[in-house]
């Protein structure tokens, strides 16, 4: 198990008048391996969650323990923590502050103190790892490039700490559908190829269907939803009247089946679909 | 004549790199009309020229070569800059960026005040705008504390206390959240229909685009596709190609008509495609 | 950590003082200011303690709203009772080591202490009771007679505007990218100095890119919404004295005229 997250409430400004609870006895383990979707509307508690899991925040009560360490505990190494869990916040172009895209690479690795052989390493894996070419862009300023690439810089600086866990919000936000699948592209590989454990907050059904094994669902400050992906898309009305939706393909299956048509009605991909519903066509015209 | 809002005649935008010195062309000799209470969506990645051509439709910048023409005004003229930006308003993609007061209702009278209108009369417009896109109850809010939807929403009143005609709206949806997209979505649809205002919505969302007259997709500065919704998602090859996504339902369609089930190639929503199939 | 600060300390209300003219309580708090400094005894201070609390009464404002306005001022107020009780020469009243304490050292410290908390007192109640886009809009018209000699009265008051609206939006920002460069490993807590300074880098860099190009997304809306400058600008809420603002200012200039006729009694 690599992240532990026992009896976990948050309360925002405790004591006074805007007192709020972010987040409601969470209980929650991530393991090695997980490709896990993060889903619920705005103020549903995700980014309190996620900021929990690297030790930004520290849980009002209850326990949050990544792969060993209690982040509550005092005196433990919160660096080591967030080195073990990387976290990638909403546009992270905007936090990009150094003069040349290897030196803004390196910011991570050489804040744990690496030596420069193993910072060079980590800063070329790390480019090689998001689509950026080393030789030709190392030396270039992040400012001057699109905003696509600017995104894929400010990434590769997380993956640069080599974290067990990657957590990223909302990756593909303001991006355009081919940006979009080039970074969550890049992200299936590092999950693949990398074996990192991967946990992508987003508001798009379909990518979350498409990528994910695992789905969390949260809705105002409770964990109320966590399942395998197939089983998470099967209870849509349930997501619906929480303010979320299923893919259009699954909710067309859904509608399909509701006609009285044979069809399987837990599909989370066009290709799913198209088989299912070739399947079905062969079936009827046999018959 | 009368009847169009919007005409672009060869324009195209020139701009100087600031990496290197050369001429890169945002807009290349694009011609268009967009007709009054037309319901237009301009569809294409980033850096196809879309945010380029709103901006010179509102008279932010002008063309390189061509002219348009904003209600029969020619943006180029200086004396008619005002009127173009009243009549054609803009709404941008971040929702922080465009509100300027610390009041609601105070940044909504912002462009009637800039136009000079008398107090009375900009309370009077500043109401109207705020119940038509129902934040009315959040009149006397600080901005920062609104969601992203509800600003935007601000946003909008903004430019409708202005009187426009038509709205051009830049990515409106880009940085909000789901639900925020649609309370923004519901409003320029209201627009539209209830109050006849000309729409032209830049995006990325096909989602969004289903709901226009007619959707024109960019690309490196040209207008390469055209039409309504449905002639524009059949042809899913080329959309793809153009680093667009279809409905998904239109791309299982697609997928079936190649497996050679017989099938019409235009649908773009679940209930169609039931209906179809049933 | 940085949501705590708060900008300007308006204290909503609806009491004859929040309602009046910005124009009227800033001229008002620029004449107690000025009596202030005119006061040269003790007793007149009677009456400006009787014009804060009547404020205070009518207002009703919490006493502890007031007594916090003071409290990150507290040290300067300290430093100039010292100075006073030690540095004024006169009929010794004790030592402390070194340091005398004299009779007219006593007085004059006390005197200038509460004259400190009065000055403090006095402008707290002005921002207290006047919203932020009133106080700007009431500044604008007060220096407007000044545009005939270049004074840019509009433009002041349009920067102050915006820059009241961006403080919470740049807070926020601050805050995000702080976490973003801390999830990197950064550290904004320890050290010294020097490398405290240094490690401010990686938060004020972006967080200066990123305001420049908010304030140009701006401009860009702000034209598009046919903004050109002051000229031929109306306004929504036109600043306009009525009876009470003129019989209240009228009232305050004798009030004020009075005490500070006392000196030369």
């Amino acid at each position: 198990m690599l992240i532990d997250i026992k009896d976990v409430n948050y309360i925002y400004s405790p004591g006074t008048p805007f007192e709020k609870k972010a987040l409601d006895n969470i209980n929650l383990q991530i393991n090695e391996g997980d490709f896990i979707g993060l889903i619920g509307h705005t103020g549903s508690g995700k980014s309190t969650l996620v900021q929990h899991l690297n030790g930004l925040m520290k849980p009002t009560s209850g326990s949050v323990v990544v792969d060993g360490i209690n982040t509550n505990e005092k005196g433990v190494s919160l660096k080591e923590v967030r080195q073990k869990v990387g976290l990638v916040f909403q546009y992270p172009e905007h936090q990009l502050f150094e003069e040349t895209i290897y030196k803004d690479i390196a910011f991570g690795p050489k804040n744990l103190g690496l030596s420069d052989e193993e910072v060079d390493k980590r800063v070329r894996d790390a480019m090689e790892d998001v689509g950026l070419d080393f030789e030709s862009l190392k030396d270039r300023s992040p400012f001057e490039l699109s905003g696509g690439q600017k995104r894929r810089v400010a990434i590769a600086g997380v993956i640069a700490m080599k974290p067990k866990v990657l957590v990223l919000d909302e990756p593909t936000a303001g991006l355009d559908p081919n940006g979009r699948d080039e970074i969550l592209n890049e992200i299936k590989k590092l999950y693949e190829k990398e074996g990192i454990t991967i946990i992508l907050v987003s508001h798009s059904m379909e990518d979350v269907a498409k990528l994910v094994n695992r789905i969390l669902v949260m809705d105002k400050g409770k964990l109320v939803m966590d399942d395998k992906t197939r089983e998470v898309f099967k209870r849509a009305s349930e997501l619906e009247k929480i303010g979320l939706g299923v893919p259009q393909i699954t909710t067309f299956m859904r509608k399909f089946k509701e006609k009285g048509n044979d069809v399987r009605d837990d599909i989370l991909t066009v290709e799913e679909a198209k088989e299912e519903l070739m399947k079905y066509l062969r079936r009827k015209k046999d018959a | 004549m009368n009847d169009v809002m919007i005409r672009l005649e060869n324009v195209t935008y020139e701009y100087k790199s600031y990496i290197d010195d050369s001429i890169l062309t945002a807009v290349n000799n694009v011609s268009l009309e967009v007709k009054k209470g037309e319901f237009l969506v301009i569809l294409g990645h980033n850096g196809s020229g879309k945010s380029t051509m709103a901006k010179m439709m509102n008279g932010l910048i002008l063309p390189t070569k061509g002219d348009i023409y904003v209600m029969g005004k020619n943006t180029k003229d200086e004396e008619n800059i005002w009127e173009i930006r009243s009549k054609a308003g803009m709404v941008f993609q971040n929702p922080d960026n465009q509100l300027v007061a610390t009041i609601v209702e105070e940044d909504v009278a912002f462009g009637p005040e800039n136009l000079g209108i008398p107090p009375a009369e900009i309370r009077k417009r500043v109401d109207e705008a705020l119940e038509l896109v129902e934040m009315s109850e959040y009149k006397k809010h600080a901005p920062h504390l609104l969601s992203g939807g509800q600003k935007q929403r601000v946003a909008i009143a903004g430019i409708l206390a202005m009187k426009p005609d038509c709205i051009i709206f830049d990515e409106p949806t880009a940085m909000l959240d789901p639900n925020g997209r649609l309370e923004v979505m519901n409003t320029i649809k209201k627009l539209n229909k209830e109050e006849g205002k000309t729409i032209i919505l830049i995006t990325h969302y096909m989602d969004e685009a289903v709901e226009a007259d007619r959707i024109m997709v960019m690309s490196q500065g040209e207008i390469v596709l055209q039409g309504t919704p449905r002639e524009v998602f059949s042809q899913v090859d080329r959309v793809k190609e153009l680093g667009l996504d279809v409905p998904q339902v239109t791309e299982l369609v697609y997928e079936l008509r190649k497996e050679g089930i017989d099938i019409r190639n235009d649908v773009l929503n679940v209930e169609e495609l039931v209906d179809i199939l049933c | 950590m940085l949501k705590d600060i708060t900008i300007g300390q308006y204290f909503p209300g609806d009491s004859i003082i929040h309602k009046l003219d910005p124009r009227v309580k800033i001229l008002i708090i620029a004449l107690f200011i000025t009596s202030l400094f005119f006061i040269n005894s003790f007793y007149p201070y009677i009456f400006i303690l009787l014009f804060i609390s009547m404020v205070v009464k009518v207002a009703s404002l919490p006493v502890k709203v007031i007594l916090k306005g003071l409290k990150p001022l507290i040290f300067i107020i300290l430093i100039t009772f010292a100075i006073n009780i030690f540095m004024t020469k006169g009929e010794v009243l004790f030592n402390i080591g070194p340091l005398t304490v004299t009779k007219e050292g006593l007085s004059t410290a006390v005197f200038m202490a509460l004259r400190l908390i009065f000055l403090i007192v006095g402008t707290s109640l002005l921002t207290l009771t006047t919203s932020p886009i009133a106080l700007t809009d009431g500044i604008e018209k007060l220096l407007s007679p000044f545009k005939k000699v270049g004074l840019p009265a509009h433009e002041l008051a349009m920067m102050m505007t915006i820059a009241l609206r961006f403080i919470p939006t740049l807070l926020e920002e601050t805050d995000k990218i702080m976490k973003a460069q801390m999830a990197r490993g950064a550290d904004f807590e320890s050290g010294n100095i020097l490398n405290r300074a240094k490690n401010l880098v990686p938060l004020l860099v972006p967080l200066f890119i990123n305001a420049f190009r908010r304030a140009d997304e701006l401009a860009t809306a702000m034209e598009a919404r046919c903004y050109r400058g002051g000229d031929h600008r109306t306004r929504l809420n036109d600043l306009k004295l009525d009876r009470k603002d003129i019989v209240i200012f009228t009232s305050m200039l004798v009030f004020f005229g009075l005490i500070i006729s006392t000196r030369y009694m």
